[in-house]
């Protein structure tokens, strides 16, 4: 039996079964890592002594017959812009290669506390800036279902590694749709919570009123499990954290729903096949029960431009303080005063893609120019999200496409950014207006390649998303599993 | 000074408060640690890490608010002031820009014998920045991140005073209302306050101000004094030859009585202000700020005033006295016991206590000394059980242990003698010990009486009464 294959939920019982040990499933992890990662490049680093001793102290554990926590024994990975006492910390960029921080984000901390076994750290668009992986200073992850397609960003590496059975489960981060769009394009499941419900402290900040951290998994059931494992208010460390609980338990179910479907996702810039294997989904949940209606957002088509303004604006901020002086990436010092030396470093330290959105975040940000967009920005901010309220007066979920289309080639968006950002259209509105959203497969194109359907719902309604996205996995039977070329 | 100027003065007082933690993390807020053994990973700035606003820096700054007469403006909201510079781990420093906690009050001021109100702009909360430091083995500049995240207010006044004595008293009203209110320690020397001064000159009658000039790096209340009158004249000196002054920035070097230019109006900086989506907007609830209103103590100066009317103190004993919070207070509590006249507790601490404080570089606080033993050792005095003189000895061991002043008087038997049986003896010896001075009072001299009068309480242990012994000797010396 190959471990690796299993999702976390299984592993679960099979552990307090005694039918296997901690150890041997880490051994059967780490090996599929290995095997795949040639192809598939998901890992900034593989955690492998530290995977091993974990699952040696779960294994004592269960010798001893002491409680278990909810993940004990299940392998994890982390993408590279979450915060880990003593592993190496990157954000995929030049400038924090050498990074190592000596405390823990709330939500590592979250799932050490519930057993989780750490096999690595996964890979991303530099600081979560891109939508195809390809930005990252350590190489492109490639899609498992296609090597020769991009497996999305920027959380392309965790998407990637649990489409490919690196690891059933991994965190990611979403501020645009970096956790929903690589699941989509993976053939993954990955949940986007309510902004507030998992605590951001330890998640390298790209945009801090748009990023959280949330789960990615195989199947719901899965999700779930993880979501439940890192949600929760954490007061004394991130002021935007919500008082917020969720036990983990998923019922398939839609049972009363009404589900609105907002035309101005489906119209035109979405692919034929995508629109067609959405909306057959939604045919099988209205089979399932569920009530479906046409619903308008009409401010939808501003969200991409109010979305590039505010995150700009917040990453050119946040990313000020890698000046080469305190840790990271230096320039060579010699000759060089101190704005040439921050200069120099911050050149040499960041990426095009990076640099662009500084640029763009500090123009808008400054003296004459912050009126015209950042304060219009904000404002569309509010409108969005008062149209999503009134939506959710008349439905309880809205569904639409997660990407507007199937994984592009890689390289396919490195001659125009604007056609890459245009990727988020169906993501962004879900993050400005701090909804929980989740990704789940629902079919395939011609050519193999996954298509997601993104399922939104009010804030803090992560039960309902969580349920109705069980009731689809169950009745199309369960979501197909990457078989890798390695 | 020029006489045709009128000098414009505006000041922005930046104070550290005492609060027992920093402003967005939990490290303790200390003054004089080992460089960076008194920070973290969040006020350090690394990456991931996340601010959480500490709410005793809120209730303090809406104290001042409330002692300054402002409005308070019931939000917290935070921005974001981005620059790049060594000293600020974050590249921005947590702020308020548009929405400060408390908005326009006054602060009246006593001057010369006369009031003056200096309208006060705003409060706002911010974070400190940390120090560098040159390091001699390296020649290079380390950094020390203690002070990271120390909580400050700024208080920013409106450009209402109009000279160097006016600049200085409000200085030091600020720093005496900090203590009043307790929330900062207000020590210029240790930075816990530190003043930007913005001046500017215009000729008297002119109704324009003149262009202003800033500067930085004002550090004791004298150096606020000199800056202004260095700057004035500079600016009149300037206008007087028929120059313009030039709007700028300008860093004032006390050691060297002059400042320089740091940069002009062209160079400013762009901040890029923005609100901080690390720290939510919270309505402080009405209650509170209600609540922390009451909490706010009598003011000096209102306690200035008070001393004079009620009690009939000179402006400058009732400044004195209302100047230093402990002072006031201890006042305050011996006037309340209604065992003496205030007037003469006033003329105690002010006079002999405070010599003795004084010669032993000591504060009240320091000694025994008590109110109510204090206000039990004057009533004594004044009924006459004791004589000034004795009640100096009083002073002596209440000031060194909690004893009551009657018992003093009994241990060591210092009561006064008013019983003339009792000092005919005394009168006796001095007169016969003193013939010259005897021999002078018959010719004519009767100034020596106060000798002979001062012999006596000597020759009485300071005990006897000099109201009695006066009359005794004078009564002697007509016998003789």
């Amino acid at each position: 039996m190959e471990l690796y294959k299993q999702t976390a939920t299984s592993l679960a019982v099979m552990l307090r079964s005694k039918e296997v040990s901690a150890t041997e499933i880490a051994q059967s992890t780490l090996a599929r890592i290995k095997q795949v990662e040639p192809a598939i490049n998901a890992f900034v680093a593989i955690t492998e002594e530290q995977a091993l001793a974990q699952a040696a102290v779960v294994d004592k554990q269960l010798a001893q017959n002491q409680p278990l926590g909810a993940l004990a024994g299940i392998p994890i990975a982390v993408k590279d812009n979450i915060c880990t006492d003593g592993i190496k910390t990157t954000c995929a960029s030049r400038m924090l290669e050498d990074f190592v921080p000596f405390y823990n984000a709330t939500a590592v901390e979250k799932i050490q506390a519930a057993g989780a076994v750490m096999h690595g750290k996964l890979n991303m668009d530099e600081f979560a800036m891109g939508s195809s992986c390809e930005s990252s200073f350590f190489g492109p992850t490639k899609n498992p279902w296609n090597t020769a397609h991009i497996p999305g960003g920027s959380s392309g590496g965790s998407a990637a590694a649990v489409a490919a059975s690196q690891v059933p489960l991994a965190l990611g981060s979403d501020t645009g749709g970096s956790i929903r769009m690589p699941a989509a394009l993976c053939g993954v499941v990955g949940l986007k919570p309510t902004y507030g419900a998992v605590s951001r402290y330890g998640l390298i900040a790209f945009a801090s009123s748009l990023d959280q951290i949330g789960p990615v998994a195989r199947t719901v059931d899965d999700a779930a499990l993880l979501f439940s494992a890192i949600c929760g208010p954490d007061k004394t460390r991130d002021a935007t954290s919500k008082n917020f609980a969720f036990d983990g338990k998923v019922e398939a179910s839609v049972k009363d729903l009404t589900i609105g479907l907002p035309k101005e996702y489906f119209g035109p810039g979405i692919q034929p096949e995508v629109k067609l294997a959405v909306e057959k989904a939604v045919e099988e949940l209205r089979q399932q029960g569920a009530n479906i209606k046409e619903i308008s957002l009409p401010s939808t088509s501003y969200a991409l431009s109010a979305y590039y303004i505010i995150s700009s604006a917040e990453a050119s901020s946040n990313l000020a303080r890698f000046d080469g002086l305190k840790y990271g990436y230096t320039a060579n010092r010699a000759g060089l005063d101190l704005t040439e030396l921050i200069e120099t470093t911050r050149s040499e330290g960041f990426g095009h893609e990076v640099q662009r959105r500084i640029l763009l975040g500090t123009h808008v940000l400054s003296s004459g120019y912050y009126d015209a967009y950042y304060k219009r920005a904000k404002l569309l901010q509010l409108q969005i999200a008062a149209e999503f309220k009134a939506a959710f007066e008349s439905c309880d979920l809205i569904i639409t496409p997660t990407s507007p289309s199937t994984a592009a080639k890689l390289g396919e968006f490195a001659s125009d950014p604007l056609e890459m950002y245009a990727a988020d259209i169906c993501t962004v509105t879900v993050n400005i207006a701090g909804l929980p959203a989740i990704s789940v497969p629902c079919g395939q194109s011609a050519n193999g390649l996954p298509i997601g359907m993104q399922i939104i719902g009010p804030k803090f309604s992560e039960q309902t998303l969580l349920n109705t996205a069980k009731c689809y996995e169950t009745a199309v039977g369960g979501f197909a599993v990457a078989e890798v070329q390695a | 000074m020029n006489e045709n100027f009128e000098i414009v003065i505006g000041l922005e007082v930046h104070a550290e408060l005492n609060t027992e933690s920093k402003i967005f993390c939990s490290c303790k807020n200390e003054f004089g640690a080992e460089p960076n053994t008194r920070c973290c990973p969040v006020c350090a700035g690394m990456p991931g890490t996340l601010p959480v606003l500490n709410q005793q820096v809120v209730e303090s700054a809406i104290k001042m608010g409330h002692a300054l007469h402002c409005e308070i403006n019931n939000v917290t909201k935070s921005d974001r002031k981005n620059y790049f510079y060594p000293d600020l781990p974050k590249a921005y420093q947590i702020s308020q820009f548009d929405v400060p906690l408390c908005g326009k009050g006054y602060l009246d001021i006593l001057v010369n014998g006369e009031v003056r109100r200096i309208g006060v702009t705003r409060i706002h909360i911010e974070e400190d920045a940390g120090k560098l430091i040159h390091d001699d083995q390296s020649g290079g500049t380390l950094a020390d991140y203690n002070r990271c995240g120390v909580p400050l207010i700024e208080i920013v006044s409106e450009p209402d005073l109009r000279s160097a004595d006016e600049a200085k008293a409000y200085m030091e009203s600020i720093a005496e209302i900090l203590l009043y209110l307790g929330i900062s320690e207000a020590k210029m020397e240790q930075g816990n306050m530190r003043a930007d001064v913005n001046v500017s000159v215009r000729p008297r009658g002119q109704a324009e101000y003149g262009t202003r000039a800033e500067m930085k790096n004002v550090n004791s209340f004298s150096a606020v004094h000199r800056a202004v009158l260095y700057e004035a004249n500079r600016q009149i000196e300037i206008l007087s030859k028929g120059g313009t002054v030039e709007q700028e920035t300008r860093r004032w070097d006390d050691v060297k009585g002059k400042s320089t230019l740091m940069r002009t109006k062209e160079d400013a900086q762009d901040y890029r202000y923005f609100p901080d989506p690390d720290l939510l907007t919270f309505v402080i609830p009405a209650e509170k700020v209600e609540e922390l209103k009451v909490a706010v103590p009598e003011l000096p100066l209102a306690k200035t005033q008070r001393y004079m009317q009620e009690f009939g103190l000179s402006e400058y004993d009732a400044t004195l006295l209302a100047g230093q919070k402990q002072r006031a207070t201890f006042f305050d509590a011996a006037a309340a016991y209604n065992l003496c006249e205030p007037k003469a507790i006033a003329n105690w601490l002010l006079g002999d206590i405070l010599k003795v404080l004084n010669d032993n570089k000591q504060e009240l606080e320091d000694t025994a000394l008590t109110p109510k033993n204090l206000a039990e050792m004057i009533e004594l005095i004044e009924k006459g059980t004791v004589s000034g003189t004795a009640g100096k000895k009083v002073l002596d061991t209440i000031l060194e242990k909690d004893i009551a002043p009657a018992e003093v008087v009994k241990q060591k038997g210092l009561a006064q003698i008013s019983d003339t049986s009792a000092l005919t003896a005394v009168v006796d010896t001095v007169l016969a010990k003193n013939p010259k001075a005897v021999e002078d009072y018959k010719g004519g001299k009767t100034n020596v009486l106060a000798f002979i009068i001062g012999q006596c309480m000597k020759e009485s242990r300071g005990q006897g009464n000099p109201a009695i012994l006066k009359e005794m000797v004078e009564k002697a010396l007509q016998k003789l």
